[in-house]
């Protein structure tokens, strides 16, 4: 299994008391699925999402990522796997201000060391696949929504990283950019191979995924193969 | 790992993005470099006029003049009570091997006239060893003879200044001069040794027979009265073990009881030097001391806006994290960027410093002297100032907890 979490707890200390954010979620998402984590705002969706995604620590629980103990790792072990192993797009764009595209989607191969040539070949690559070559040399405030998101994911897959963790990426955009995101992660997930988690509260969303996991007030709810 | 050269770009290019700001946070830099560079340059000037000034009175020098020395080493007023002979220095020179020469000095300011021309100098009069002391050779002409100083010759020896403002294009020897009216006939032209390192012109003197100047030009109250001796020392060392024999040949010479103090000052120029040198160079390091002190508190200026950059540019820091810098990625970024700021500065400090040094020298009494190491040596200082004061606020940056960083409006 590329992702093995079991009886996961998260809490933050809240004025002398704790409080229980996660409650013990045990989970196993496989390489190449199309995972979409769902329920109400405020219930952990994210939490959980940092956690997988190597950002943050659980208070207990294990985990285990491409057979990596990530309990284990400090904070430059967990840079790495993420650098190598995880691209992220989050719901604002995250992208860094004046700075072009090309250079955004540069960035995890200059953590990489990969030489200066060969990154700016693998990312002209890389958004050509989203779409926005001809974009490459603007930067964040001369694109609009749906593009910068697609700089974004630009950035998550350069780095053939296995893993997509997408928190409420079409959050910020309107319906029709939003299918086109969409869209995108679908080819990603059949045409690419990557293992695409993404965390939405839309059922419309949700519906492009192939396995919805709910989660209420901290724990898994359902955990179901969408029939389409 | 991230590469120097992204590292380098990246830092430029904050620094570029608040270019107004930037040159705020380097000030303190450039005041500091170019404080340091000026007052080294001042430091180091006076230390090679020093050098020079030594150079041109010659080396291993002991001045012996009369005035009081009492029992307590309390000097008496300068030449007090005129008390040495030229004859003393003949004795020194012959019965102390430590010393090798010594020159008799008399002198005095005189009007020196040719034809129409007249002109105001200083006159010596001495002999041949005066020369070998100061290793000063002819331009053309003769030295002193035998004769000219046993028989009182009135003859002289010019400086170039003297031949220049008495003569100008015309040859000077063999023609007359005269000297308080006295008629001296001119045998020879010095080399011309421009000024010593306090701004004296060495060339605006005559020098005419020792024996002349005390019979018939300056007024003594003695025979062969002189105003000083000049000695010149085998060796540095000698300069300081030869005063006690001086010390007891003089009085001996000069009668001097148990009981009485003398009546000469023996001076080691070669120790005033070495003690000026000294005192120079306390001085530079010093000036410069203080000075470093702006540097210092032009770092912390650095410090300040690195934090607020830092603060700034959290979600920044996140966003990098999150895609995986590590550490020490994100701690060279911060302090390339400040080490960026402090060398820019310290570049800008270079050349501010230069115009300061030119402006000193062309419109002050002082020489400053720049050299290469005096220039690297604030420039590194303030590399590692940037460096120093970078590191927390680098440090601080690596610190984020990369979630919290990504939440920071
Ligand atoms: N650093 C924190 N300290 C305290 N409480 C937090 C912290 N981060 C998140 N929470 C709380 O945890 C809960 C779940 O948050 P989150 O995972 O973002 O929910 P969502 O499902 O909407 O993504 C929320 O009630 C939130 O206030
Ligand atoms: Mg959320």
């Amino acid at each position: 299994m590329l992702i093995e979490v079991k009886n996961i707890k998260k809490s933050y200390p809240l004025d002398g008391l704790k409080l229980n954010i996660l409650k013990g979620i045990s989970l196993e998402i496989g390489a190449g699925e199309f995972v979409a984590i769902m329920g109400p705002s405020g219930s952990g969706k994210s939490t959980l999402m940092n956690i997988l995604g190597c950002l943050d620590q659980p208070t207990s629980g294990t985990y285990y990522l491409d057979g990596i103990d990530v309990n284990k790792l400090d904070a430059d072990g967990l840079a790495d796997i993420r650098n190598r192993k995880i691209g992220f797009v989050f719901q604002g764009f995250n992208l860094l201000s004046r700075t072009t595209a090309l250079e955004n989607v540069e960035l995890p191969m200059v953590y990489a060391g990969i030489p200066a040539a060969e990154r700016r070949e693998k990312a002209v690559k890389a958004l050509q696949k989203v779409g926005l070559k001809e974009r490459m040399y603007h930067q964040p405030n001369q694109l609009s929504g749906g593009q910068q998101q697609r700089v974004a994911i630009a950035r998550a897959i350069v780095n053939e990283a296995p893993i997509i963790f997408a928190d409420e990426p079409t959050g910020n955009l309107d319906s029709k950019m939003s299918l086109e995101i969409m869209d995108l992660f679908t080819r990603l997930n059949k045409d690419l191979g990557r293992t695409i988690i993404l965390v939405t509260h839309e059922e419309d969303i949700a519906r492009f995924a192939d396995r919805v996991i709910k989660i209420v007030d901290g724990e898994i709810h359902s955990d179901e193969k969408v029939i389409k | 790992m991230i590469d120097i050269q992204t590292i380098t770009n990246i830092a430029l290019r904050a620094v570029k993005a608040n270019k107004m700001r930037s040159v705020l946070t380097s000030l303190g830099i450039i005041i500091g470099v170019s404080a340091v560079i000026i007052m080294l340059a001042i430091g180091h000037g006076a230390q090679i006029s020093l050098q020079n000034e030594m150079k041109s009175m010659g080396s291993n020098l002991i001045i012996v003049r009369s005035g009081v020395t009492t029992s307590s080493g309390a000097r008496g007023g300068h030449g007090s009570q005129p008390s040495m002979k030229a004859s003393d220095g003949d004795a020194i020179q012959n019965r102390i091997a430590k010393i090798r020469y010594a020159a008799p000095i008399l002198e005095e300011t005189a009007q020196i006239v040719y034809g129409n021309a007249n002109w105001s100098t200083g006159i010596t009069g001495t002999d041949n060893r005066n020369f070998i002391i100061k290793d000063w050779d002819l331009a053309y002409g003769r030295f002193f003879s035998e004769a000219d100083i046993k028989n009182a010759n009135k003859v002289a020896i010019l400086g170039q200044t003297v031949v220049n403002e008495l003569f100008g294009d015309v040859d000077p020897l063999g023609k007359t001069i005269r000297i308080k009216g006295i008629p001296f006939q001119v045998i020879g032209v010095m080399v011309k040794r421009g000024q010593t390192g306090m701004g004296m012109d060495q060339d605006d003197t005559v020098f005419i027979p020792i024996t002349t100047a005390q019979k018939k030009v300056m007024g003594i109250k003695f025979p062969d009265q002189v105003k000083f001796i000049l000695l010149q020392a085998v060796d540095a060392a000698s300069t300081y073990t030869s005063q006690d024999e001086i010390t007891s040949l003089l009085r001996q010479r000069h009668n001097l009881g148990v009981n009485k103090d003398n009546d000469f000052v023996i001076m080691n120029l070669t120790q005033m030097m070495e003690m000026m040198e000294e005192s120079t160079k306390i001085m530079t390091i010093l000036l410069g001391s203080i000075a470093s002190i702006s540097l210092l508190v032009g770092g912390i200026g650095i410090m300040n806006i690195m934090l607020v950059s830092v603060t700034e540019r959290t979600r920044e820091i996140g966003i990098r994290m999150a895609i995986g810098a590590k550490t020490w990625d994100i701690r060279w970024q911060f302090l390339m960027e400040s080490l960026v700021l402090s060398l820019l500065g310290g570049i800008a400090g270079i050349l501010i410093g230069l115009l300061g040094v030119e402006l000193i020298n062309h419109f002050s009494s002082f020489t400053a002297k720049v050299n290469l190491f005096y220039i690297m040596l604030p420039f590194s200082f303030s590399g590692m100032v940037g460096l120093i004061f970078g590191f927390f606020p680098a440090y601080k940056a690596s610190k984020l907890n990369p979630i919290n960083a990504l939440r920071y409006e």
